[in-house]
């Protein structure tokens, strides 16, 4: 690689805002690895929607954390220029698209507490985050509508997409966890109004997923044990590889434009 | 220079004037004052700066918005003019004008029904179809081709069309 990652000054809300934007960044461009591929044209219109609302949303959270941290970095140096132990997304969103039930669950699972963290984030005593949460919330609540309706038609479908939308559910499930972990560093973000206590979501969150995963007649896995880390920069194999597409050119080609 | 004539509030009415005739390059009906985007303009020194607000978090149509108006502005005289983007309060489809609703429905597109509330726009829908006016529509994709648009048809007529979702 032709050019050295950023360092970054990782104080409380920078890396707060720096999650979310990852979370955001990550899933989007999940979402853009359907273009041109999707079942059907609409979905490929919607998955490429989508995935646009939460790259615009990481691009609002990355500029925020810049203004925040106030050493010269900007939305495209976090997004190219941080390795993948850098990165401090959620494990879900950066597990591989797999087939389109995959991508669906994935999508409802985090959609679902999308949903909910944004609308509470319009509270936030942070006017840049509340500011920004007023436009996630209604796109969030457009994602969870349309993956909501997935879950349904795929388990309440054939015998095939029920199995398909099943193991899903099954292998992912074990990701859903680290949504509502909260560290040393946020917890004062929390006591102080400016972040959400994310396990105030947690009931709601969850009767949303049951109701919808009840009606489509598929089942919630019984574990509660959860998967850990993207928080603090230990991932899954597979951001290495969505990371060595996503910033190949500004990583060989430093600071090109067009 | 055309600018030298105008005293203060006239020259911000120009700059305004001038700002307001930016149309969205997706929809060209409509102008950025019909959508809402406009907020504010202010003018220091026969330079203008424009405040406007971004419709959704990843409307590419944003960036070319900013640049149209400030190519608009240096056309009128105006040097150096900047565009700034406020994120708060933010935009809504409530705030698109009566005359952009209007010239949204003659142009093809069902213009969106006004939200109120958050739950009211995940209430029952019901669009009408802006070819035939019939309210015999269903829907066809949540997401249409741009992001601020969702795919309906119409069973009456069969055609299909773009509804304008509330936001």
């Amino acid at each position: 690689m032709a050019v050295a990652s950023i360092s970054v000054a990782e104080t409380p809300l920078v890396l707060y805002t720096l999650r979310r934007a990852d979370d955001a960044l990550v899933l989007g461009h999940r979402l853009s690895e359907w273009s041109g591929q999707a079942p059907m044209l609409e979905e490929d219109m919607a998955l490429a929607n989508m995935g646009l609302d939460l790259l615009g949303q990481a691009r609002e959270l990355y500029a925020y954390a810049a203004q925040v941290e106030g050493k010269g970095n900007d939305e495209d140096k976090f997004a190219y220029l941080r390795d993948v132990r850098q990165y401090r997304n959620l494990l879900l969103v950066e597990q591989p698209n797999g087939d389109f039930a995959r991508t669906m669950v994935r999508q409802f699972f985090y959609a679902a507490f999308g949903d909910l963290y944004w609308r509470a984030m319009m509270k936030s005593r942070d006017a840049i985050l509340a500011a920004i949460a007023a436009k996630s919330e209604k796109e969030s609540a457009y994602h969870v509508r349309h993956s909501s309706e997935w879950i349904v038609r795929l388990g309440d479908g054939t015998e095939e997409s029920h199995a398909r939308a099943q193991d899903a559910i099954d292998d992912l499930w074990a990701f859903t966890g680290e949504m509502f972990d909260v560290d040393g560093s946020e917890r004062a973000l929390i006591d102080s109004g400016i972040a959400v206590d994310p396990e105030s979501l947690r009931s709601r969150w969850l009767k949303v997923v049951s109701d919808i995963v009840g009606e489509a007649t598929l089942i919630l896995p019984k574990s509660n044990w959860m998967q850990q880390g993207g928080r603090d920069g230990r991932h899954s194999e597979h951001l290495g590889h969505l990371l060595s597409e996503l910033q190949s050119m500004q990583r060989t080609f430093p600071g090109a434009a067009w | 220079m055309v600018i030298a004539m105008f005293d203060d509030a006239e020259l911000r009415q120009r700059a305004w004037d001038v700002a307001a005739s930016v149309v969205d390059p997706e929809i060209p009906v409509l102008t950025i004052a019909d959508l809402g985007v406009l907020r504010e303009v202010t003018v220091d020194d026969g330079r203008a700066e424009v405040t406007i607000t971004p419709t959704y978090s990843g409307c590419p149509a944003m960036n070319i918005i900013a640049l149209e108006i400030e190519l608009a502005l240096e056309r009128e005289g105006f040097r150096q003019s900047k565009v700034r983007t406020v994120l708060s309060p933010a935009w809504t489809t409530d705030w698109m004008s009566e005359h952009g609703r209007r010239k949204l429905h003659e142009y093809g597109i069902a213009p969106p029904q006004a939200a109120g509330s958050r739950r009211a726009l995940f209430g029952v829908e019901q669009v009408a179809c802006p070819q035939c006016g019939s309210k015999n529509t269903e829907v066809l994709s949540e997401f249409g081709s741009t992001s601020c648009k969702a795919l309906w048809r119409c069973k009456n007529c069969r055609e299909p069309f773009d509804y304008f979702k509330c936001h």
